[in-house]
């Protein structure tokens, strides 16, 4: 039997506050940022950026980066414009979507660069 | 106009009710049936004698009869097949012309198909194996409270299955200890937690202490987590008074979901409140208990894929499923099937899968398949092999059984789900590649080391007593 060990989360520490999916897996490296990318356009998802100050992360509408970008199907031009917007807004967390025109949802969102929480 | 005359007696099923020639049509209601036979009465007579037992018939001719037009309401046997592999028995496909049946109302549909019919003398069993509900149908039907998508941006959460929690023990806890349970769980990083079933209002527990003190620890975990999170507060309750009242409450204290169990419950009470659920934006979570009574006979009673539709149809947003690997009963390919049934627009004809019809429910919501008990970390990557992200996996002992806690279980079911689905959308064969996977996502998580090391040898591998019916011979 291991020694039981706390579980380390508070109110009052902003940087307990979590982002949804992939929110509890380290940050993710460039490499494989990318790697999401491709999946969410190999699944014929429209791109869009979105960003928000981290206190605020619970809302449903942050702030679009721009426009979703519509049958965009280079990553890289994905990719640049979310590290446009996160040049732009360093303190905020940036989030990757991809719409589901089909069922009207979102096929996936994931927060790509994490903002300051503290 | 051809003319009938009253003629007393009895007369052979299969002259009325048994229509080799007639093409279904696209309202009618179809249904498959496995008959078990008496020995030495004829297939076609005993498939005519389901219809009309199931439909307009009675044993005797009566003078009444002639006052309507059976021809148009009768339930006509169409087919006979050959059960593979198993010659006690066979399917018969019987039409029931869609004015037989009230409009949205699953009852009444029941009340016919599975209704006296099962308790037929010239029967040894009888098995309801699927239905095919014409849209013109299901239009008439309320379906899903929500619905996946709607349930998805109402929780704020995407391209992962939804994370829950059975709390435990089932029974005995005071409130306050029960909403503990729940606080710790969802700090940890669950997104939903839910009562048992058998969890109503007892001695111990009465229902409006524990929703105020569940609703406490969900408010605080979302406070301290940033995230939505929610908490099935069941309903089910004596009288359909005592569950509106339940549920009046529950919307009072801002909780996003509610719980029913649908059959021990009853499909009126069910519809009732999908209803209400609809009407006052509430998510519906659906609890099965009382299936395996109607379901796990092969030979006898209801399919759970008909009692999925029959759940779609009624409203639920989520309904348990079976897990395929863990502790509950449910072969893998019709498990498949009637996850499908739950979540798509429209499930073709698939024998491998158990599917007898194709099903169009036009914009019929989905319902989220739940896949609950006897789950733990190692079972995650084929969890999500499995079913996909529309779905919500619920690990109860593989949260509370953690060493250190509920939160550090909970966060140990966070980082292997989300390492399984950065795995999958990266291209890994996630169920081949599921070891490595979880052990890559330990390093950065000591919940998770701990949580394998502890479930490290526990299968669950007993075969299924409900086989899809293949030829074996």
């Amino acid at each position: 039997m291991s020694e039981v060990i706390d579980y380390k989360s508070r109110v009052s520490d902003p940087a307990s506050r979590k982002f949804e999916t992939f929110s509890y897996l380290p940050a993710m490296a460039d490499k494989d940022i990318k790697k999401q990318v491709q999946y969410l356009i190999s699944k014929g998802w429209n791109p869009a950026i979105e960003h928000t100050e981290p206190e605020y992360v619970m809302d449903s509408y942050w702030y679009m980066w721009k426009l979703p970008m519509f049958g965009e199907t280079d990553v890289d031009r994905v990719l640049a414009e979310a590290a446009a917007c996160h040049k732009a807004n360093p303190n905020n967390h940036v989030r990757l979507i991809g719409y589901n025109n089909f069922n009207q949802s979102q096929g996936t969102a994931m927060v790509i660069y994490r903002g300051k929480t503290v | 106009m051809a003319v009938k005359i009253y003629n007393a007696g009895v007369k052979e099923y299969r002259q009325t009710y048994w229509t080799p020639d007639y093409t279904p049509l696209d309202t009618d209601i179809l249904a498959c049936f496995k008959i078990t036979p008496q020995p030495g009465v004829p297939r076609e007579e005993v498939a005519a004698a389901v219809a009309a037992e199931s439909s307009t018939g009675t044993w005797t001719t009566v003078w009444t009869d002639l006052l309507t037009d059976l021809d148009y309401y009768k339930g006509r046997a169409y087919k006979i097949e050959d059960v593979p592999g198993d010659d006690s028995c066979f399917y018969a496909f019987v039409a029931y012309p869609i004015d037989l049946f009230e409009e949205g109302s699953v009852v009444n549909v029941l009340t016919s198909l599975v209704g006296n019919v099962f308790g037929f003398k010239a029967l040894r069993a009888l098995r309801l194996e699927d239905v095919r509900f014409p849209i013109a149908y299901v239009k008439t039907c309320g379906g899903p409270p929500a619905g996946i998508q709607v349930e998805r941006d109402r929780l704020n959460k995407y391209g992962r299955a939804l994370l829950g929690c059975t709390i435990k023990p089932k029974l005995g806890l005071s409130a306050k200890n029960y909403g503990r349970a729940v606080y710790e769980c969802l700090r940890g990083g669950l997104d939903l937690t839910k009562d048992d079933e058998n969890v109503n209002s007892q001695p111990f527990m009465r229902w409006r202490d524990r929703f105020e003190f569940v609703m406490e620890a969900v408010h605080k975990a979302e406070r301290e987590t940033g995230e939505r999170k929610g908490h099935y507060l069941n309903v089910t309750a004596p009288t359909p008074e005592e569950m509106y009242k339940r549920a009046e409450f529950a919307k009072e204290l801002n909780a996003p979901i509610i719980m029913h169990d649908y059959l021990t419950g009853g499909l009126t009470a069910n519809t009732g409140l999908a209803n209400w659920c609809r009407n006052n934006g509430m998510l519906l979570h659906i609890h099965r208990a009382m299936h395996a009574v109607l379901d796990r006979n092969p030979h006898h009673g209801i399919h759970f894929r008909v009692l999925t539709k029959v759940l779609r149809l009624s409203g639920g947003d989520h309904l348990h499923s079976g897990t395929v690997v863990g502790k509950l009963e449910g072969d893998r390919a019709a498990t498949l099937g009637w996850i499908d049934t739950m979540r798509d627009e429209f499930i073709k004809e698939d024998r491998s899968r158990g599917l007898f019809f194709d099903q169009d429910w036009g914009s019929m919501p989905g319902v989220f398949p739940v896949a609950s008990g006897g789950i733990h970390v190692w079972h995650m990557p084929a969890l999500v092999s499995i079913f996909g992200d529309d779905a919500c996996l619920q690990f109860g002992g593989g949260t509370l059984g953690h060493p250190w806690g509920n939160a550090a279980g909970a966060a140990a079911n966070r980082v292997a789900l989300e390492a399984c689905v950065e795995a999958r959308n990266q291209g890994v064969e996630i169920e081949k590649e599921g070891k490595a996977i979880l052990t890559k996502a330990a390093k950065s998580s000591p919940e998770l080391k701990i949580a394998m090391e502890t479930w490290k040898e526990i299968k669950f591998e007993f075969d299924t007593v409900d086989k899809l019916d293949i030829a074996h011979k």
